[in-house]
């Protein structure tokens, strides 16, 4: 099987079995998206004929929520925060350095696919500022050198 | 014997290591031949103390923070699990004046129970309030919110019982109630803290809601950066359903009602009621005209209850002692108490319940203890990124909706958040303008180009070009923004960026305060 078809079949697994939901488009995204890290650009006609909806509907949807991307992530995606409570702790210094160690600006993957950098809007761990969130894990009071500590160990698990 | 330790859950805890160190008390615990108990509480909100560790004492529950990992094995030998004397030793927790000085009504459980486990929440006063509101009246359910006063804690302060009322009086085969968990305002965790802390009291607040207006299916609009909270939430729900607290029997009287957590996509716009709904169905967040109010035609047409994951919280307790209880806090026209957050450049951020009234300055103080930098405090957004700067000659505001107001101030959701004197406003204005360019819906025109139009502007004032001609340019941009915007994000975003220029002169270039005008 191709990879494109690969995702086909389970996308439609997907669609299928979300699609008596009432308002069944995000959460069927939430779990493609899940499931291969991005939203393929293959599952869009899937997911449209499944819920009766046109093809630029569901990319309309998928382009509008910044959460939802359309390419591959690398293999850990960093949230950094750009939001007032981080400002006001160091948080722009943070992210000239996260930038300049990763050589990479928002929205772009560094050349060895291990990390994606996206700017978030709060992580709600405004009394712990500044915050970033590495997959799932998120850190606090995070300094230049506590950001070269996580990501060193990170790189090991890797 | 066993001995009871806690090490909170909460998300900002496990970002400072509480994951780490619960794995490693238990580890040494292990090594000692000790036997304990490690439960996993909500977090005090206590954060600069955080990770805090508490243990069961005859005495009461004592504290010992922030802890290290490198410090688990010295607790140990210092005996903490009795209390034992050692530097990060706290005292009593109950008796540490942040917590003691604060009226807990919202949060009284959060950071003493096991979020999870129902039992130690029916231990905990849970579950009163239903148990009432199932032995009364949909008419005296309302009314008893009603006359607590309670008012949006989402930022609008409408009065919540008045909104119930609309819904219960519009007819319909099928109604809903949505909890608004798109918490998204920076310098805002209070809901968080509550569905990682204490996820049942939602639940329980939202299931009165459902009995009060008619509504049999509800769902919590939850932000997805909030993975922690996800899990709380949906470990509860299960519970509540193998407890009949959710279902189709809700303890035995017949009554229904279902819950579902819903996941948000990164988007602001959607902790806007319409926008939100829009995306529960499945679309764009696109912010709806207004009327028809969300009560009469709201989720799917149907007559719907949006409030704030606060707002139901709070119903337990009201239905549980009383709307004259609740109402007995606070001033004016604000009753009850808020849950403040107290974040960015503070040396004691955390969570603040109070009854409102008291002033900024008392809590950026008496509570924050200043900066966390020890440099002077230059303003202090409160309300989120649509609130309003304050400077130092405001601090005396109480905290209260109509105070705030006539400052050309809001309260918001009650997040706080401090700057010292090394902060830019006209960049912090700069990057209010370019918030709302980035979250902006697109539907109206002066939100999505006068967003972008804003931070083209402040970009030229900061760099020096025309301010003579750019500043009444700004305003007048600010003033389309105000009155041309279809909802709150491009409605609002004028007061960050209005009250920086206004207090605030000389960061964009002016010096004589005449020109301001």
């Amino acid at each position: 099987m191709t990879e494109s078809n690969l995702i086909q079949t389970t996308v439609q697994n997907i669609a299928t079995a979300l699609k008596n939901k009432p308002g069944a488009l995000l959460p069927i995204l939430h779990a493609v998206q899940d499931t291969f890290g991005y939203v393929p650009e293959e599952s869009v006609p899937t997911i449209a004929k499944t819920l009766n909806l046109s093809r630029a509907e569901v990319h309309g949807v998928i382009s509008f929520y910044h959460y939802f991307r359309d390419n591959k992530p690398g293999k850990q995606t960093i949230h950094l925060c750009r939001a007032e409570s981080c400002q006001a702790m160091g948080g722009k210094n943070l992210e000239t350095h996260v930038k300049a160690h990763l050589g990479i600006d928002f929205h772009e993957t560094t050349p060895d696919g291990k990390f994606s950098l996206e700017p978030v809007y709060c992580l709600g761990n405004c009394a712990c500022s500044p915050a970033i969130q590495i997959g799932t894990e998120i850190y606090g009071r995070v300094s230049a050198d506590t950001f070269d500590a996580i990501i060193n160990e990170t790189k090991e698990l890797a | 014997m066993s001995f009871t330790i806690y090490v909170p859950c909460d998300s900002s805890a496990i970002s400072l290591g509480a994951d780490r160190i619960a794995t490693s008390i238990i580890n040494e615990a292990k090594k000692r031949n000790i036997a304990i108990q490690l439960i996993r509480n909500g977090s005090r909100g206590l954060f600069w103390l955080e990770p805090l560790v508490e243990v069961d004492t005859p005495e009461g529950r004592i504290a010992y923070g922030p802890i290290q990992l490198n410090d688990v094995t010295g607790l140990f030998d210092a005996n903490f699990i009795q209390g034992g004397a050692h530097p990060l030793f706290l005292g009593l927790i109950e008796e540490l004046d942040y917590l003691k000085k604060q009226q807990r009504l919202t949060f009284a459980r959060t950071g003493k129970t096991d979020p999870v486990n129902l039992d130690d929440y029916i231990k905990h006063d849970g579950f009163k309030g239903l148990k009432n509101a199932l032995n009364q009246s949909q008419a005296d359910i309302v009314k008893e919110v009603t006359d607590s006063g309670l008012r949006g804690r989402g930022g609008a302060a409408f009065p919540t019982g008045i909104k119930w009322n609309t819904v219960l009086n519009t007819p319909s085969e099928q109604k809903y109630i949505i909890c608004n968990a798109d918490e998204g305002d920076s310098g805002t965790f209070s809901d968080r803290m509550v569905m990682e802390g204490d996820p049942f009291v939602l639940i329980e607040g939202m299931t009165i809601a459902g009995l009060a207006v008619g509504a049999t299916q509800g769902y919590i609009y939850l932000r997805v950066e909030y993975p922690h909270a996800h899990k709380a939430l949906n470990t509860a729900i299960e519970k509540a359903y193998q407890a009949d607290y959710l279902g189709n029997n809700i303890q035995g009287s017949g009554k229904v009602f279902n819950l579902e957590v819903r996941l948000g996509a990164g988007a602001y716009i959607c902790g806007e009621e319409t926008s939100l709904m829009e995306s529960l169905e499945g679309k764009r967040g696109l912010v709806r005209f207004k009327p028809p109010l969300p009560a009469i035609s709201g989720l799917f047409g149907k007559p719907t209850v949006v409030n704030n994951v606060i707002s139901l919280a709070s119903v337990p307790i009201i239905l549980d002692k009383g709307g004259d209880y609740y109402r007995d806090f606070g001033m004016g026209r604000s009753r009850g108490t808020l849950p403040l957050q107290l974040a960015g450049n503070i040396k004691h951020a955390g969570l603040v319940e109070l009854a409102f009234g008291m002033t900024l300055r008392e809590l950026l103080y008496d509570f924050g203890g200043g900066s966390a930098t020890g440099r002077p405090i230059k303003a202090v957004q409160v309300g989120g990124p649509l609130g309003a700067y304050l400077p130092e000659s405001q601090f005396d505001t109480p905290l209260d909706y109509e105070a705030f107001a006539t400052n050309w101030t809001v309260l918001g959701h009650g997040g706080v958040v401090a700057f010292d004197d090394t902060a830019n406003m006209a960049e912090l204005a700069r990057y209010n303008m370019e918030f709302c360019a980035i979250e902006s819906c697109g539907k109206c025109t002066p939100c999505r180009i006068g967003s972008t139009r804003g931070y083209e502007v402040i970009d030229s004032i900061i760099a020096g070009q025309d301010i003579g001609k750019n500043i009444p340019l700004l305003r007048d941009l600010c003033n389309t923004l105000l009155n041309g915007s279809l909802c709150a994000l491009g409605g609002m975003t004028p007061y960050p960026v209005l009250s920086a220029l206004n207090h605030f002169p000389k960061d964009f270039g002016i010096d004589d305060n005449a020109d301001v005008a």
